[in-house]
């Protein structure tokens, strides 16, 4: 009996490969996806390239002195004055404050879910924290202005009775446009440090408690030095986030460029005043507008900074267990 | 010689301290804080929802989603927000689609180990960290004046161009995960059968990753739907009393307007701002929905 070759089948004889085709077919779409994924290089492009041109325009006008010493920031007005670091002051002030906020509850609940909650419970808190996540900032931004605000202000005048040197605290307020930056921020703290720690393997904790220490000393002394480089990571990320966010300073600090770090008063950041600026449209060509692409070089290179720490801080200080 | 009493172990140091009580409410204290840290961030989720509710839920009605602005708070909707909304999205899915799956298929199935690739990868990593603002000075200059002949300016094509770039790195980093989770004996199995790869690509990989491509998509368009400041940029309008009437119309999104009634100074307009992120939050609860369906279908088969 001999095995009935495949070739003999009727349908199969009419089969003539087009190898030549396909390989064309594959040509052409290996160009254009190619294209399309040089797309990113393009924009990066687009990006530092207008960035330069337009804040080589500005320097042209103002001289670079003049943006890095001047202590007031009065780009609109007819005495136009140009001290960056008014805007930078306001910006890290609530940086720095909704870290403040975002690093206790984003590395506490990380520990939680990846430590203490059951594998159940773990499963309904995750999304929970990714809706926090998924909150358009623009929202944020009307409940630190028209929720948060009040309160605080309530708060602080109860407060006061007590002790009468706390300031008052004005309607638009760098104190609650950072804490609700930070409630922003708290589950990106919160998932990045929670892969870090639980990446971290089980015999470490293992060895831990053969050495007899308790959860808690496991998890201070063995779990989060060994998952440092992400936790790390994450705020830095984060801090990078608060940076460059819009819509919760724009709403809710206000936009009074003053230099100093008082967080009861109303202050003007590098992206408000970007917002705020170009809300008035202002018309190409002026020095207003060239101002609006200073700030933003600032804005891009401070972000920059922060992010390839971030990498080479992964990079660099990583625990490997294999 | 008594082997139950240990001579000079570390009990008998003078350093050491049991106290096991005392470690073990240390203990507790520390995983309450980590419960009650937990609780905190749900909690002020909880109290921003039900805010929102309160303020918002007076002022929602049909009315509100069937009129245009008005100076006048009681009068005023959401109508040409809602459809300059839908209108940016139309332009950001059909622009962000083909590139970003183009460029995640170059990457993770043709692309060898050269300059090019590593340049695309190291890019990709850090525009996903470029704020949007930052974004929307890059569309002002190069869709509002450069391309000003194509888009007409401040329109939704440039407004949802710009929309595309900064979705474009989570769109490609969404695909390339699941392409890469499509198993490698199926591209062996149709190399075997003499199909080159982008045919396997085409005819097998592709399908296969589709629903992790589809729920990659739609939670970047739900990053682009609630983006204010990249438009606020590239001169999304603030008052739009009339229907957008095609993709090179002068406009308003949904997040603007909530953004514009929320910075005045009337609490009437403050209540439409909360009746527009209810709005706005029920389309991002509908987009989050299809895409959690979709993963969950998408584990399922493999």
């Amino acid at each position: 009996m001999t095995a009935e070759l495949p070739l003999q089948d009727a349908s199969l004889v009419q089969w003539k490969p087009n190898r030549d085709r396909a390989k064309l077919i594959q040509m052409i779409v290996k160009v254009i996806s190619g294209g399309f994924a040089a797309v990113s290089i393009l924009t990066t492009i687009g990006i530092i390239g207008t960035l330069i041109i337009e804040t080589a325009a500005f320097f042209s006008e103002v001289p670079i002195w003049n943006f890095l010493t001047d202590a007031k920031w009065t780009p609109l007005f007819s005495t136009q004055q140009f001290g960056i670091f008014v805007l930078i002051s306001a910006t890290v002030m609530i940086a720095f404050l909704s870290i403040l906020v975002a690093l206790p509850l984003g590395l506490l609940s990380a520990i939680c879910l990846s430590e203490y909650a059951s594998p159940k419970i773990r499963q309904i808190l995750k999304p929970i924290l990714e809706v926090l996540a998924g909150v358009p900032t623009v929202v944020y931004g009307f409940f630190a202005l028209l929720t948060v605000t009040p309160v605080l202000q309530f708060i602080i005048e109860q407060l006061q009775i007590i002790l009468p040197f706390i300031p008052d605290l004005k309607i638009f307020n760098a104190l609650s446009a950072a804490l609700v930056m930070g409630i922003m921020i708290t589950p990106m703290v919160a998932s990045l440090s929670e892969d870090a720690i639980y990446a971290v393997p089980q015999r470490l904790r293992d060895g831990a408690y053969a050495l007899g220490a308790t959860k808690r000393e496991t998890v201070t002394a063995v779990v989060l030095p060994a998952s440092l480089s992400g936790i790390v990571a994450s705020i830095i990320l984060a801090i990078s986030r608060a940076v460059g966010e819009t819509m919760i300073v724009s709403l809710a600090a206000g936009a009074n460029p003053v230099l100093g770090f008082n967080p009861f008063n109303s202050v003007m950041t590098m992206t408000a005043f970007i917002a705020n600026t170009v809300k008035g449209e202002a018309p190409h060509g002026t020095t207003a507008y060239f101002t609006l692409y200073a700030v933003g070089t600032t804005l891009f290179l401070m972000t920059l900074a922060l992010n390839i720490f971030s990498f080479w801080f992964v990079r660099r200080f990583r625990e490997k267990y294999d | 010689m008594d082997v139950n009493e240990p001579t000079g172990g570390l009990e008998q140091s003078p350093e050491f301290v049991q106290d096991l009580e005392g470690r073990y409410r240390l203990d507790a204290i520390f995983e309450f804080a980590t419960w009650a840290a937990t609780a905190i961030a749900i909690g002020v989720l909880a109290w921003l929802l039900i805010s929102v509710l309160i303020d918002g839920l007076g002022t929602l009605d049909w009315q509100f989603i069937t009129s245009f602005p008005s100076r006048k708070a009681e009068r005023a909707g959401i109508l040409p927000a809602l459809q300059g909304t839908i209108l940016l999205m139309v332009v950001v899915a059909t622009f962000s689609f083909p590139l970003g799956v183009g460029a995640a298929i170059y990457l993770e199935e043709f692309a060898t180990d050269n300059w090019f690739t590593r340049v695309v990868e190291i890019l990709i990593g850090n525009l996903a960290g470029v704020p949007s603002i930052i974004y929307g000075l890059l569309g002002l200059t190069v869709f509002l004046r450069l391309f000003s002949d194509i888009t007409q300016g401040p329109t939704i094509l440039s407004g949802g161009l710009t929309l595309t770039l900064l979705i474009l790195p989570v769109v490609i980093v969404a695909t390339r995960e699941s392409l890469r989770a499509v198993p490698d004996s199926t591209r062996l199995a149709g190399f075997a059968l003499g199909a080159n790869r982008w045919q396997v690509v085409w005819s097998h990989v592709l399908p296969a990753a589709m629903p992790g491509v589809m729920t990659g998509m739609i939670l970047a368009l739900s990053r682009a739907i609630g983006d204010t400041a990249t438009l606020l940029v590239t001169g999304a309008a603030a008052f739009i009393p009339f229907s957008p009437d095609g993709f090179l119309s002068r406009y308003t999104a949904l997040p603007i307007q909530i953004y514009n009634w929320a910075s005045r100074p009337q609490a009437e307009f403050h209540n439409l701002a909360a009746s527009g992120i209810i709005v706005l939050m029920a389309v991002l609860l509908i987009m989050n929905t299809t895409a959690v369906v979709l993963r969950n279908k998408f584990q399922q088969r493999s």
